[in-house]
């Protein structure tokens, strides 16, 4: 008989489990499926040690180190590469996962009143909250098992089954630590939204602790559960102790969130909450602001995104040259020119990807105005003195300067990374001219979606497949050898490839236009169609 | 003089008929009460008003201009509440309540915060943590607190306590002795009783009732009970009396205002001991109007 405070928790464990059937699924399989698609490719793209070596010399640079963690560089093997380049960066994403399923659970449900209706029936205390945590610790061994086994079934010959077990090993006990993080968490903040920043910003601060360690003092490393993670030198040492640890971890941090959980009332959180601004600003006091304010947080993580984006392109380029000269499939995704250096070519291609990238987020600004519209905030603002024009207006003109921000953060981060590795310094101007000509392709991209919105708003995330079409048709278009008229549908194939090619102005001028009548047209729509009731 | 005029409007969404020629004119300083059962309409017309609807044929003035070319002029001088408020989960309800004041063309600071005390909300919690009867407040202080000329509320009070409907109820007194309008949509009939002036029934996308309070209480009738001392003969035979019903000593009727004189009369002659008569509620005149019609939900 199990103590009152968890009583019933058996038949909680079958209803979270019933209800995160499919989310949980989907999250091991994306993450199983991005685990093992990888070895398989580096065993093809790094076919002998000679093309290894190469590789672990370009990765002998503390930005690196920084980014990914120390790795068994001077025996670089499939197992070692797949380790290095992937198991860090894959813990931060099943730490996400752990935040995300638990926050979900313990102030989400609270929050949207469901908790309040168990908590009537004869269930106990803390049944929930246990119920939610055995639910995980069932996730993260499945999760473990599934990436263990299937690396090791891959059959690749520096992976065998200890260290395969000890990679799926490291990502399930991630796991349970975020998910004890996400559990404290939700004890402390006073909404779910909070609780989920907390957890988020505790993740990210690992991350940033483990990389000043990794690169500097070695004890901060320590202090940090992420630095666990690449001490377990998978495929290389072999490590189980960090595995213990960080499982000795998860299960403290459980027990602290269930003392936690018996303190605290319902829908408060322990430390004290913030109470907000009893007026509004002046700068929120307009349409604009109004738009600007509601995506402030998303703009902020978008920005440091894209400049650490930038930062990582930036930093392989020192060894470039020498890198893929020897490598003939890379060679290949980047396309043959006569006379122009390889740097320039990577760096155009670099171009495509990264304005691609920078589109995401004005897309997203501009898709809200029918997220509002769907959740019926916008009869609220039309029936105030607001016209439709400059509602619509306002969120193109914030998407349209988040999209030229984004750009210029990724390009500062590829300047700034690539003049300190490359021997010659790279010259600001001309690389910011490259990403500059991508601006028309992307306000005509901002317009198709302003057009939508106006037209067809039904079909307005069409708009991400054409994104998508757009990234496949020009990153990959040369390796599938595709015709050059698939290229010339999407706006991004009419940009001049600087610095490989020349600048023109004429197809730069005719995306302009194409991209005002999108928008004029869009507005056109918007003002005559009827709003959608919530 | 009429503030708001509506003339044979239509509004279809593909097939379905949502508004079926619907006629309402609200008069300046007038309150209008807007009632009908879920469905019939009310949100409907109020969207095409707003001008988030387009109507499909037929007119709406708003101060006698068209509501979809010159909604923004209109709206500068018109608040709306919804029933159901939807705010933005990270922004305090205070700020909230500034942005859609100043978004009307601003209003005085000092009504806001006097109003925010009266409704008792605390500016300074989040939207997400507010419940649906401080979410309508939010959207009531800010109508309120506008400088506005005329007042759309799409059955604003329902989520409000009773000390909270009193204050309500106050606000809406208030604007009217500024010779302002309100244009009310509600199900609460003893609300929309005590306060209008004017009211108009819909159902099934057309206006079937509409006119002064006093004069449609004249179509209703009038529930008497009556403890006699010994029976009337006569009464059944008269013209505009309904269930009639005898229990004892104790005697009820529905009359209609006209047989009214003559009832009484009647009555009078059998010794009364004991006489109540209730007024004709609105609930009457509405229940007769629906279960007349077979339902007629929808």
């Amino acid at each position: 008989m199990l103590h009152p405070l968890w009583a019933s928790t058996g038949r909680l464990i079958g209803i979270i489990a019933r209800l995160d059937r499919l989310r949980a699924l989907l999250w091991l399989l994306g993450i199983a499926a991005f685990t093992l698609i990888v070895p398989p490719a580096l065993s093809e793209l790094y076919g002998t040690q000679a093309l290894r070596d190469e590789m672990a010399a370009t990765m002998t640079n503390p930005a690196m180190t920084a980014m990914l963690g120390p790795g068994a560089l001077e025996r670089y093997t499939v197992g070692a590469m797949t380790a290095h380049q992937m198991l860090l960066i894959t813990a931060l994403v099943v730490g996400l996962m752990a935040i995300l399923l638990v926050a979900r659970h313990t102030r989400g449900d609270e929050e949207e009143g469901r908790l309040e209706l168990i908590r009537s029936l004869p269930v106990g205390r803390l049944s929930w909250l246990g119920a939610v945590l055995v639910v995980q610790l069932a996730v993260f061994t499945l999760l473990a098992s599934v990436t263990g086994f299937g690396l090791a079934l891959l059959g690749v010959d520096s992976m065998d089954l200890e260290g395969s077990l000890l990679y799926g090993a490291v990502l399930g006990a991630t796991g349970l630590v975020f998910a004890g993080v996400a559990a404290i968490c939700a004890q402390l903040a006073d909404s779910s939204r909070a609780a989920v920043g907390y957890a988020v910003a505790v993740l990210l601060l690992c991350y940033l602790a483990r990389a000043v360690g990794d690169v500097g003092d070695m004890a901060l490393s320590w202090l940090s559960p992420l630095g666990w993670v690449t001490k377990t030198s998978v495929y290389a040492a072999n490590n189980w102790g960090p595995v213990g640890l960080l499982i000795a971890l998860a299960m403290l941090l459980f027990l602290a969130a269930h003392g936690l959980n018996a303190n605290r009332d319902m829908n408060q959180g322990l430390l004290p909450s913030r109470p907000g601004r009893p007026r509004a600003s002046r700068f929120l006091q307009r349409p604009l602001g109004l738009v600007l304010r509601l995506q402030r947080a998303g703009l902020w993580a978008w920005a440091v995104g894209m400049y650490v984006l930038g930062i990582s392109y930036g930093s392989i380029l020192g060894d470039l040259e020498r890198f893929l000269g020897n490598n003939e499939m890379l060679g290949q995704l980047l396309g043959e020119a006569e006379g122009v250096t390889i740097t320039d070519q990577f760096i155009a291609m670099l171009m495509i990807v990264l304005a691609l990238s920078a589109t995401i987020p004005p897309l997203l600004t501009v898709h809200r105005l029918r997220g509002e519209e769907k959740k019926g905030r916008l009869d609220s603002l039309l029936a105030g003195a607001v016209s439709r024009s400059r509602l619509l207006g306002s969120y193109m003109v914030t998407g349209a300067g988040n999209g030229m921000l984004m750009l210029s953060m990724a390009t500062l981060g590829l300047w700034t990374a690539g003049n300190a590795v490359l021997a010659d310094g790279l010259p600001f101007g001309t690389l910011y001219g490259s990403a500059a000509a991508y601006v028309p392709a992307m306000l005509v991209m901002i317009g198709l979606s302003v057009l939508l919105t106006g037209w067809f708003p039904k079909l307005l995330q069409l708009n991400w497949l054409f994104l998508l079409y757009s990234f496949v048709v020009l990153y990959m278009g040369d390796l599938f050898q595709l015709p050059e008229w698939m290229r010339q549908l999407t706006p991004y194939g009419h940009v001049p490839r600087t610095p490989m090619e020349e600048m023109a102005p004429l197809p730069l001028i005719g995306l302009g236009v194409l991209a005002l009548a999108l928008t004029a047209a869009g507005f056109i729509g918007f003002n005559r169609r009827d709003l959608d009731a919530s | 003089m009429a503030v708001l005029e509506i003339r044979e409007l239509t509004k279809k969404f593909g097939t379905y008929q949502a508004l079926n020629g619907v006629n309402l004119d609200v008069n300046g300083g007038e309150i209008f009460g807007f009632i009908g059962p879920n469905g019939a309409g009310k949100s409907t017309t109020i969207r095409v008003l707003l001008g988030i609807l387009r109507a499909t044929s037929g007119q709406a003035q708003i101060f006698g201009k068209e509501v979809w070319r010159d909604a923004v002029d209109i709206h500068k001088r018109i608040a709306y509440v919804p029933g159901d408020v939807h705010l933005w989960p990270n922004l305090t309800g205070g700020e909230v309540i500034d942005l859609w004041v100043k978004l009307k063309g601003g209003g005085s600071r000092q009504k806001r915060d006097l109003l925010v005390q009266q409704y008792d909300l605390d500016p300074t919690k989040k939207c997400r943590t507010y419940s649906k009867g401080n979410r309508q407040k939010v959207a009531l202080i800010a109508a309120f607190a506008s400088d506005s000329d005329l007042f759309i509320l799409d059955e604003p009070t329902s989520g409000l306590d009773p000390l909270m409907e009193q204050v309500f109820q106050d606000c809406v007194m208030d604007v009217k002795k500024q010779g302002k309008s309100v244009l009310l949509s509600s199900h609460i009939l003893s609300e929309v009783e005590r306060l209008c002036d004017t009211i108009g029934i819909i159902r099934q996308g057309k206006i079937i009732e509409s006119g002064a309070m006093r004069q449609l209480r004249h179509l209703t009738r009038t529930h008497v009970k009556a403890e006699l001392r010994q029976p009337v003969p006569g009464l059944a035979q008269l013209d505009g009396i309904h269930a009639l019903a005898a229990e004892g000593s104790i005697l009820s009727f529905e009359a209609e205002s006209e047989a009214m004189d003559a009832a009484i009369r009647q009555l009078s002659q059998c010794g009364i001991v004991k006489l109540e008569c209730s007024p004709p509620t609105l609930e009457d005149l509405f229940m007769r109007h629906y279960e007349g019609a077979g339902g007629g939900v929808r």
